[in-house]
């Protein structure tokens, strides 16, 4: 194995043999969590530069450009500026609620990291049931949400957390049911196996679950879902700026509104990391003649690539309106998954060659076309008729 | 001497998940505003699910979280916020009987359980407990052994489903 590949778990068994016996298995678990509290709030930082620079130019205009070279500073000034920013706790809001929810958020958020396999032999926890704990974990965010929302006693960041919990249970479903199609084809609920499954080569081709036909529709679905989930645009109706100001954390100010950003911003790195663990191979390279580079390299460099998807998207679709996005999850999302998961039962059970390719591919294509058809002649786009305003 | 070390070593994050639980299931039943109780009631759903999780059975604490506080508390949280149950409005405490009769369904509630523990051949029988059965293994038993009652239940549940959708339905056409 390169040594570059394992720096991190070599330095890591070093560092804990070195440490007085008593207390090794507290200095293993520290080394553990530390990097993972450090990795990703800086990623974090430097996505809100990238984020907002890749909004500008493609809103053809600068984005931040002052503080330090190419406005690389930016989120320093940011954070002082978020920190020492007072505290405003709305007087008839609920103060122990209220002062709970970023906190359940940000550790919710940080939870599903312990399953990510970052690396080869890089996870914190690997769990027989890896996936599971994903899902179950990011249900609690659902709750925290609505904590920020109820206890604000704010009109708006009640309809904004109704919204968002309203958005998250419906698109929570096609999100688990295109995992379970990988989930079947892995055999396994662990993030590890399910990763290793994906890092061998035909030729100079891997098995990432993306190249199969079931594969590219479940993982298409899953970042559509994915976005849903993570409040981004275009389903940033939950925080809607032009209709309900910031949804539910109108009454968040200073730190605490950081520490929403935050969370936020990891949920959505944490659910592209299982993206990229289920569909996209994981720390796996893409092809036999790259597995030299370092496979947290591959992570991070999928990862990076997914949050660009993310930014490109964000700057390119208008929101969504209320009955589009329900109508989009239950009528479309739905139904599509569980083709999904049937393509994949399919995959499963013929015989490799070019039928299954043919089958798969045949279910998608004949259930998409006939959803697609069905869902535009219900709704079609007509003229807009402004009942109130002339 | 292995067990005993096992429990030793079981014993404090079982006390803490125990006292969490207990904690906030009492939160809930004493706080007055009815979203509290719900977020307790969160809690104690959390607690019950990491002692599963603690107690080496992960796919029936990860489905606790998953379903209980997932889908359970807030299912809970928008019954009360849509019933206008949320509003702080102190509700009086309620007078003696209920209270009364609550004490003595959880009493004898209680009791039952307790009985049926104590004299349930599980207890008994197992000297050094074997390990906990694997996902694999779980499902495995349900879509062989158990596959006509797990039918059965999704059956049931889309029956359920469907039946409030049209319950839904036809009040929006009356208020209309």
């Amino acid at each position: 194995m390169q040594p570059l590949d394992q720096v991190f778990v070599v330095l890591k068994h070093w560092l804990v043999n070195h440490s007085p016996t008593a207390t090794q298995p507290a200095v293993s678990i520290l080394l553990t969590i530390f990097p993972i509290l450090l990795v990703f709030p800086i990623l974090f930082a430097l996505t809100t530069v990238l984020e907002r620079k890749g909004l500008g130019r493609i809103q053809n205009r600068y984005g931040p450009n002052r503080v330090g070279p190419l406005g690389i500073l930016q989120p320093m000034a940011d954070a002082i500026k978020s920190l020492t920013k007072e505290d405003i706790v709305p007087s008839s809001a609920d103060p122990a609620v209220h002062f709970l929810a970023p906190l359940v958020l940000l550790a919710v958020a940080f939870l599903p990291y312990a399953v990510l396999p970052i690396g080869r032999n890089m996870i914190a926890a690997n769990l027989d049931a890896g996936v599971l704990f994903f899902f179950a974990i990011g249900a609690i965010s659902e709750l925290s949400v609505f904590m920020a929302g109820w206890s604000s006693r704010n009109k708006y960041s009640l309809l904004g957390a109704m919204r968002a919990v309203a958005q998250m249970i419906s698109y929570e479903v096609p999100l688990l049911l295109s995992s379970i199609a990988v989930i079947m084809a892995a055999g396994s609920l662990s993030t590890v196996e399910i990763v290793e499954k994906q890092a061998t080569f035909s030729g100079i081709f891997p098995h990432w679950y993306v190249l199969t036909p079931w594969g590219l529709a479940g993982f298409i679905l899953f970042m559509i879902a994915a976005t849903a989930e993570t409040n981004r645009s275009p389903f940033d109706l939950p925080e809607g700026e032009s209709e309900i100001i910031a949804g539910y954390y109108i009454e968040y100010s200073g730190f605490k509104f950081a520490l929403f950003f935050l969370g936020e911003y990891l949920g959505m790195f944490a659910i592209s990391g299982l993206g990229i663990t289920l569909f996209l191979g994981g720390w796996s390279a893409p092809f036999s003649f790259l597995t030299w580079v370092p496979s947290w390299i591959w992570f991070f460099a999928k990862l990076l690539g997914l949050i660009m998807g993310f930014i490109w998207v964000r700057g390119t679709l208008p929101r969504l309106r209320m009955d589009q996005l329900m109508n989009f999850a239950w009528k479309f999302m739905l139904p599509m998954a569980l083709v999904v998961v049937v393509s994949a039962g399919a995959w499963r059970f013929l015989p490799h060659g070019v039928t299954r390719w043919l089958v798969s591919s045949a279910f998608i294509a004949f259930s998409y076309v006939l959803l697609a058809r069905g869902v535009g002649t219900r709704n079609k786009i007509a003229r807009r008729i402004y009942r109130f305003a002339e | 001497m292995a067990e005993s070390a096992g429990a030793e070593r079981m014993s404090v994050p079982f006390l803490i998940l125990a006292a969490v639980t207990l904690a906030s299931a009492c939160t809930a039943m004493l706080l007055r505003g009815l979203v509290h109780c719900a977020l307790a009631l969160a809690v104690t759903f959390a607690g019950l699910g990491a002692l599963y999780l603690a107690l080496g059975a992960q796919f029936l604490g990860l489905a606790q979280l998953l379903v209980y506080v997932g889908a359970i508390a807030v299912l809970i949280v928008f019954v009360i916020l849509l019933t206008r149950g949320g509003e702080t409005a102190a509700t009086l405490l309620s007078p003696a009987p209920p209270w009364v009769l609550g004490i003595l369904v959880s009493a004898a509630i209680f009791a039952i359980l307790a009985w049926a523990i104590i004299h349930s051949s599980a207890i008994h029988s197992v000297g050094s407990p074997a390990s906990p059965p694997s996902i694999r293994q779980l499902g495995d038993v349900l879509m062989q052994d158990y596959v006509l009652p797990l039918e059965l239940i999704g059956l049931m549940l889309t029956a359920a489903l469907i039946g409030a959708v049209i319950v839904a339905m036809k009040e929006k056409q009356g208020t209309e």
